[in-house]
């Protein structure tokens, strides 16, 4: 059976089991595993982001896994009266989910940033936006990646 | 020493229309250690990187940012903000041992 199943679905259930495991009052893993839906939730507070408004600017293969360019933007007229307040950047196949975390105000002008990023394998960008009517937008990416950006 | 790095800043206007908006860019010299990595000795490398940046407009704050260590080493970071009034343009770095890395540019709004 595990010859029929690709390496993302091995993986998920790998998650899935190590999940069980917590759930059923076992010790937890040595190595924190990555928590970037935990941390999305957070910054959410349960709410479910609607998908759009949100664009990643990231190569799709990224050859040096140390400094990636990323670019994120929001649609947002960005007045006073509606305006992007903050953007979370995570990535999924890291050892810790957490990149980065942009706060604009109706000043900013426009809701873009960029910056450079550290990838250790091949994975996914999350990128979600919370406007100051307390909506949440998202948006994300795949990035494939040579060279890790862990001495790997 | 984080003290003594001079941050890389650049605004790709000095003169700009009320309204009109300033992109700015700025590079600065850091470690940014995971706190994942270990040395030759196997032991754990202590995290040391900048986590908050601020870029303030007249003491307004116009753009801010968390940084986790998934930021690349010596961080770079380019945002636009939308000119208002003539004054200085403050951009500061934290670092996780307390100390700051402070830069300025001023605009000049017509």
């Amino acid at each position: 059976m595990i010859a029929a199943l690709n390496r993302r679905q091995a993986l998920a259930i790998g998650v899935s089991a190590a999940t069980t495991a917590i759930l059923g009052g076992s010790v937890l893993p040595a190595a924190a595993a990555n928590d970037y839906e935990d941390l999305i939730k957070k910054f959410t507070g349960g709410k479910v982001p609607t998908v759009g408004r949100v664009k990643i600017d990231a190569p799709e293969i990224a050859e040096n896994g140390n400094t990636v360019p990323m670019t994120i933007m929001v649609e947002s007229p960005m007045t006073p009266a509606s305006y992007v307040t903050e953007v979370l950047v995570v990535a999924d196949g890291n050892p810790r989910a957490g990149v980065a975390t942009f706060r604009f105000t109706p000043d900013s002008g426009i809701a873009e940033a960029n910056t450079r990023i550290r990838l250790a394998s091949t994975q996914w960008l999350h990128v979600v936006a919370k406007t100051n009517d307390g909506a949440f937008f998202m948006a994300k990416k795949e990035v494939k990646v040579t060279i890790g950006g862990c001495g790997g | 020493m984080a003290t003594n790095v001079r941050p890389r800043i650049r605004l790709d206007k000095k003169q700009a229309k009320k309204g009109e908006l300033v992109e700015v860019k700025a590079l600065v010299s850091h470690v940014m250690e995971t706190g994942q990595r270990r040395d030759a000795s196997g032991k754990i490398v202590p995290r040391k990187i900048l986590n908050k940046f601020v870029c303030t407009v007249n003491g307004k704050e116009v753009f801010a940012a968390d940084f986790e260590p998934a930021v690349s080493a010596n961080p770079y970071i380019q945002f636009k903000f939308k000119a208002q009034e003539s004054g200085k343009v403050v951009l500061t770095w934290f670092d996780d041992d307390g100390s700051t890395i402070v830069g300025e540019e001023s605009i000049a709004v017509s």
